[in-house]
């Protein structure tokens, strides 16, 4: 009863989410998706002392209907993705406008959720190819909603290629049915584990490694990512840049670790470089960027090398750190999304030469962030670093020092381009707003310039109308900020100057300035909570590393040896 | 563009044939072919036959249907259908039935597989028909300009 619940409340959440109101709708949402993180922690709370939940969808035994499966790394991921989702959730109140609220938003999270979810619970080949068409149908739509040219360039490049990789996936699909005659994976898994064909299994588990391999934007695959990722609100951004990719290598995990064992060991080179190659291409695109997402949408994919690492190696331990290393980047990953829209949202821009000073303005951001970077950057006592310690252990141990020192290497640079967000958003003061290039200003932006009556001045400065000298304010480029400002700095269509602001303000006025404060505060409010709590688990997981390790053991025994999921799906009454 | 008066005349004839015949295919749908799907579709065509002989405003206006909410409402239908398996029956979908003996009729038979299947018509006849209608709209917009 309890296993199918993270799939029908997120669809009763998008069906409710279409309810006229608007708070309605937001609050649908925010319960909705704190009722569905209630349910998948108590999913993975109850998986604690082992064993795992199955249900067959409409009452039909296993490898004829549809196997629901809850095991501990299912459970790992569901937990870990309803976190974010109500996070996001929270998120989207204030960063996601009017208008992208009207056309569906929140229905099309819930649907994004309950494709993703519904990934996690499928133990059946093709209901996951079904799973993915769900989540990918919803973000196609997230992706491009809002129909700025950026997104849709950023969108077509992701359908184009998402596409692909759902062509290759369902040809396997076929391909595998047309050998094992049967879908359900731990049918599967009894199957093929004794198949004396090692071509044709060789050649299904490289088409999945392919298939997974694009959505997961592992190396030469991965285009379509800093491509899209960075394009559309940061809301979208921290869903997609947190989880999406990720339910790709859970796939891999799952169907490749799963099913065809014998062939990850004959593939175990070849995914080691790859895996190695994606951590250096990730990393090493992300310090050549200068704007936030898309630095960070590169970090995305050097973090999937770590992933794959993990699977690489396929060992115990090594498959356990990398489940460490999922939750841990999930976390981390989000939060640093959140922190670049709070610093969007606070002066208006994602360009690290545009942003600075928010150690000393905003300090708990700047923890907030620290948090999260350090995590990635795997600093004690943060969950990155045990993560890293224990993947690096495993690739110590099976000898693969190649590896090792690549991921080392990588974490270094890792650290080196947070250090980079650091020094440019927080540490750095705020640059001046000087244009080199300075534009004649517009008439309705804060009034009319008045002729100079003295010399001209240095480009950038202005006299006002005392004949102080000060900066001249550009309208900000940004239509996001400038309409903030908008509502909150009065305009002086006439052209007055400052002299109407000071002594002869209406009263009214100054109720307008509390309120926008208040506002502001609200606003600053629902982007820290969502932020606070995502950081508040990275510690807790941090410190409470040990039962997390448990659970991770837990999780990658549960996939090296199925013979236990096997034994639940099809023989449920022995 | 002018319309043909026999299309048009056509079109009339048709489609009250093409709506009953999309009800029996989602009728007789769980024993035999047809079903949701299908019948939707061909539910569908008979809303799109009308578009291409009367156009989408005219459509529109008569059908006075806002597609994206009945399109949630089939969402809703068949998750209530799913819902009933679980809450009375031993898994999500699982099938309770509903046999009645109707005098002079014969036996209905009536159950939450055939709710389910009235969800997946409605959504998919409403998604087919928003899909046309609004590209029949962009169309009889660019013939204007």
């Amino acid at each position: 009863m309890l296993i199918i619940l993270p799939l029908l409340i997120p669809l009763a959440m998008g069906i409710g989410a279409l309810i006229r109101f608007r708070e309605v709708r937001r609050g649908v949402v925010v319960i909705g998706t704190f009722l569905n993180m209630l349910v998948c922690l108590t999913l993975l709370l109850g998986l604690q002392a082992g064993g795992m939940y199955v249900s067959q969808m409409g009452g039909h035994p296993a490898p004829y209907g549809i196997s629901i499966v809850v095991d501990t790394l299912s459970a790992v991921m569901l937990a870990v993705t309803s976190v974010i989702a109500f996070g996001v959730v929270l998120f989207s109140r204030v960063t996601i406008d009017a208008n992208r609220e009207r056309f569906a938003y929140y229905p099309l999270l819930a649907f994004l959720l309950m494709g993703i979810n519904f990934a996690f619970l499928t133990g059946d080949l093709f209901t996951l190819y079904v799973a993915f068409e769900v989540m990918l149908m919803s973000s196609f739509v997230l992706l491009t909603l809002g129909g700025e040219r950026g997104q849709l360039e950023g969108g077509l490049k992701y359908v184009t290629l998402n596409l692909i990789s759902s062509t290759i996936f369902l040809i396997a699909v076929g391909l595998t049915y047309a050998v094992a005659g049967t879908l359900n994976l731990a049918d599967l898994s009894r199957r093929l584990s004794g198949i004396e064909a090692p071509g044709i299994t060789t050649l299904l588990a490289g088409l999945f490694f392919i298939a997974f391999g694009i959505k997961a934007a592992i190396f030469p695959l991965f285009f379509w990512l800093p491509a899209s990722y960075h394009t559309p609100p940061i809301a979208v951004t921290a869903m997609f840049g947190g989880v999406l990719t990720k339910v790709g290598i859970y796939s891999m995990w799952r169907v490749l670790g799963m099913v065809f064992p014998q062939d990850l060991v004959y593939l175990q080179p070849l995914i080691l470089t790859i895996a190695a190659l994606t951590m250096v291409t990730g990393v090493l695109g992300a310090i050549a960027q200068t704007e936030v997402r898309r630095l960070l949408s590169f970090h995305i994919i050097s973090q999937i090398g770590y992933l794959l690492m993990g699977m690489g190696l396929m060992t115990e331990i090594s498959l356990s750190g990398a489940v460490f290393f999922m939750v841990h980047v999930i976390l981390a990953k989000t939060v640093l999304f959140f922190v670049s829209g709070i610093t969007h949202e606070v002066q208006g821009s994602y360009y690290l030469k545009k942003l600075g000073g928010f150690q000393k303005s905003h300090p708990l951001v700047a923890i907030l962030f620290l948090v999260g970077a350090l995590s990635l950057a795997g600093i004690p006592p943060l969950p990155g670093f045990w993560a890293k310690l224990t993947l690096i252990r495993a690739g110590l141990e099976a000898q693969q020092y190649g590896i090792v020192a690549v991921a080392l290497v990588v974490s270094l640079l890792t650290l080196y381009s947070m250090t980079k967000i650091w020094h440019e958003v927080f540490w750095k003061a705020k640059p001046l707003d000087i244009d080199p290039h300075p534009q004649p200003l517009p008439t309705t932006w804060r009034g009319e310039l008045k002729p100079s009556p003295l010399a001209p001045l240095p480009d950038g400065l202005q006299r006002d109308t005392e004949g102080k000298v000060g900066m001249i304010h550009h309208a900000p480029t940004d239509p996001i900020l400038r309409e903030t400002l908008e509502k909150h700095v009065p305009v002086n269509p006439e052209g007055e100057g400052s002299e109407d602001q000071g002594g002869g303000a209406p009263f009214g006025d100054r109720i307008g300035f509390l309120k926008s404060t208040f506002d502001d505060q609200g606003r600053m409010g629902w982007l820290l909570a969502p932020t606070i709590l995502l950081v508040v688990c990275i510690i807790v997981i941090g410190i409470f590393a040990e039962p997390m390790y448990q659970i991770s053991v837990q999780a990658a025994v549960g996939v090296l040896e199925p013979e236990a999921y096997v034994q639940t799906v099809l023989f449920p009454g022995e | 563009m002018t319309r043909s008066v026999f299309f048009k005349f056509l079109a009339r004839l048709m489609m009250p044939v093409l709506l009953l015949f999309s009800l029996v295919l989602l009728l007789r749908g769980h024993n035999q072919p047809g079903g949701g799907f299908v019948g939707g579709l061909v539910g569908a065509s008979s809303i799109v036959l009308m578009t291409l002989a009367y156009g989408a405003d005219d459509v529109r206006a008569r059908l006075r249907i806002d597609f994206l909410r009945a399109m949630f409402y089939g969402v809703g239908i068949a998750l209530v259908a799913g819902l009933i398996g679980l809450i009375f029956g031993d898994a999500f979908q699982d099938a309770f039935w509903w046999k009645p003996y109707i005098q002079g009729v014969g036996r209905l038979e009536a159950g939450t597989p055939l709710l389910f299947d009235v969800g997946v018509y409605v959504v998919v006849f409403s998604v087919t028909c928003s899909i046309v209608m609004s590209m029949a709209e962009e169309g009889e917009r660019d013939d204007v300009g």
